[in-house]
């Protein structure tokens, strides 16, 4: 099996049980804007980099960190 | 200014006890004649209550203001006798498409399967809202005092009195239960001394009211920085009368007295519209909103509903629609207390139960009003790269957040449901807002929440009504407690049974969006929510479901 990148809507929680399709997605918006919330840009930049850094480790599967690379690159 | 709609004077007439200098005992008296006030006004009529609405205006809202009406404020329209009329002036629709610059980067649809009574979402200026509940109130007896404004609350043990100036001088009146529907800014409330706690939005927007000729479809388009009003965001909405809604993002600084000047807006218009077409301003002012609510909407013997106790940004329409299932809430509660067949502590659950449903509704409007307005660069960065994915990917499309519009919250932790003990699939939970279908009745085609609701009702599933022999008999049992519930028996084939209602579950969707089976029994309250359900009937289990659904249980 080829690993890919997901595209398509893809959060959850576990023991959450959601009635709404857009609930999950704003959960985590929330969570990502409140985390920056009262710091500096730089302070956010940092936040960001680290973030990304963590969530790279996680996903670990080079295939796709390279594509999720070339997506994020896209219309910048 | 055109004007497509000619505002109603009502008649102010000196009340009786004020010429006679008697205070007389009211059951209820309801503070406000919006859109809320006059619905728990109308609801009070049908449970039988005598009930008087005081307002300190004599006619209806002045612009558009809420001109989104969500389907189940529709539904409990509709059970208050005004949905027809309602639906019938309104402009329909389902779909809304959001833009960024100039390219469509999502959109939805409210109301993606048919065979529902009602469409996702209506748009209607909050006037011809108010003139049709205003005008259902007077045909069932409502009380409507105009020009009645309330001075002074006095709170007494089993009673409030107030105190009312009227163009005749000042009366006093006493209720058993007042219902404060007044407003954002509630009189009632500051009177009180009590607290609303939340946020405060610093953006203003402008609202106007565009006549015009135009073939745009009946949706909701949002843009957020196009080309004709960089940086901010606007939203366009088709109401009766070809009156078309426009709200531009302004930003905190904007003069509200300078935006709305006609030669400030008409630009901004014809900016958007950018052909020569020709159009009429009817209505425009600037706006800014608070996210934030009472900490109990019950005080005694003082109930507070809509935007006294709550207030939303205008994001989702979550604010009249809220409003709106709050009296839907609250008045077979208060007929049970009123009637001596419930404690007053069923009020509290008013109270819960709203309250959970507003902070649903604050958690979704603040969320859109911080992704339509970022409050900081990272914030805006973030929104914005959301924006540039939701061109090509789909995870990105469900982020983007123009408003999350108005549906209504599964009350799942309200004591007043019976847990499940049974398996069932899908969404009708105890706490849920029923779910419509069509159903056959008496061999013409209906809709499912036409027939249920005013009391509480207990659907039966069956293949063949007439095979249920004795169960008919339990069931018409549960009709004449004290506390009636109606059986409605759901049967897959036509038919008839002597004394108890049969729908023909038409095209089987009744059985399919309340995973029914046969012998599958739901309860159901008199504001149409599920309260509990079984996948065999036992009278015993149902009238304890009952009892705890009343606050009667031990």
């Amino acid at each position: 099996m080829t690993s890919t990148l997901t595209l398509s809507p893809n959060f959850s929680e576990a023991g959450k049980r959601y009635f709404r399709a857009f609930s999950p997605g704003d959960d985590f918006y929330e969570s990502l804007i409140d985390a920056h919330r009262d710091l500096t840009d730089e302070q956010s930049a940092m936040l960001n980099a680290k973030l990304i850094l963590l969530l790279a480790n996680h996903v670990g599967d080079l295939t796709i960190l390279r594509e999720a690379l070339l997506r994020a690159r896209e219309d910048v | 200014m055109l004007k497509t709609y000619t505002y109603p004077k009502y008649e102010y007439r000196q009340p009786d006890e004020q010429k006679e200098r008697t205070a007389r005992r009211y059951p209820v008296v309801i503070v406000g004649a919006g859109p809320v006030g006059l619905a728990a006004a109308i609801d009070c009529r049908l449970h039988g209550i005598p009930v008087i609405v005081l307002d300190e205006d004599d006619t209806v809202s002045i612009g558009s203001r809420g001109v989104c009406y969500a389907k189940r404020a529709l539904e409990i329209l509709d059970r208050l006798g005004v949905g027809e009329r309602v639906v019938g002036k309104g402009v329909s629709w389902n779909v809304g498409r959001t833009f960024f610059h100039e390219e469509e980067v999502f959109n939805f649809n409210l109301l993606p399967e048919a065979d529902h009574k009602r469409p996702g979402m209506i748009n209607l200026q909050q006037y011809y809202l108010e003139q049709y509940l205003v005008e259902r109130a007077q045909e069932l007896g409502v009380d409507l005092r105009w020009k009645n404004r309330v001075v002074s609350v006095q709170r007494m043990s089993d009673q409030v009195r107030l105190t009312i100036e009227t163009p005749d001088g000042n009366y006093g009146i006493e209720a058993d239960w007042l219902i404060a529907a007044d407003g954002a800014r509630s009189p009632i409330r500051k009177q009180m001394g009590l607290e609303v706690e939340g946020k405060v939005f610093q953006d203003r927007f402008l609202i106007a009211d565009v006549v015009m000729k135009a073939d745009f479809p009946a949706e909701r388009w949002f843009w957020f920085d196009p080309p004709f009003h960089p940086n901010q965001s606007v939203l366009l909405h088709k109401q009766a009368d070809n009156v078309w809604r426009i709200d531009f993002q302004l930003g905190w600084d904007a003069d509200p007295e300078e935006e709305k000047k006609p030669e400030k807006v008409i630009p901004r218009i014809k900016a958007m519209l950018g052909d020569d077409r020709e159009f009429e301003l009817e209505w425009v002012s600037v706006y800014t909103f608070q996210c934030r609510r009472m900490q109990e909407f019950r005080h005694g013997r003082v109930l507070f509903v809509g935007d006294a106790a709550h207030q939303v940004s205008p994001f989702g329409a979550r604010g009249a629609n809220s409003g709106i299932q709050d009296a839907d809430n609250l008045i077979w509660k208060l007929k049970l207390v009123l009637d001596g067949k419930a404690p007053e502590r069923l009020l509290d659950t008013y109270s819960a139960e709203r309250i959970a449903a507003a902070d649903e509704n604050l958690m979704n409007s603040t969320r859109s009003t911080d992704f339509i307005t970022p409050k900081s660069k990272a914030s805006r960065t973030f929104r914005n790269a959301v924006l540039t994915l939701a061109e090509h990917h789909s995870f990105a499309r469900a982020l983007v957040n123009s408003g999350r519009l108005s549906v209504p919250a599964f009350l799942i932790d309200s004591p007043l449901n019976s847990p499940d003990g049974d398996e069932f699939a899908g969404a009708m939970v105890p706490g849920a807002a029923m779910d419509d279908a069509p159903v056959g009745v008496d061999g013409k085609r209906g809709w499912l929440l036409d027939l249920i609701g005013n009391g509480f009702h207990l659907l039966y599933f069956t293949d063949v009504a007439e095979r249920l022999g004795s169960r008919l008999d339990e069931l018409r049992g549960l009709g004449i407690d004290r506390i009636p519930v109606e059986p409605v028996v759901i049967s897959e084939k036509a038919g008839a049974v002597a004394g108890v209602r049969v729908l023909h579950d038409l095209q089987h969707l009744v059985a399919r969006r309340y995973d029914a089976r046969e012998g599958t029994v739901y309860l159901l309250r008199p504001d149409q929510h599920v309260v509990a359900r079984w996948r065999k009937f036992d009278a015993h289990r149902i009238r304890s479901a009952v009892a705890r659904a009343t606050c009667n249980h031990s």
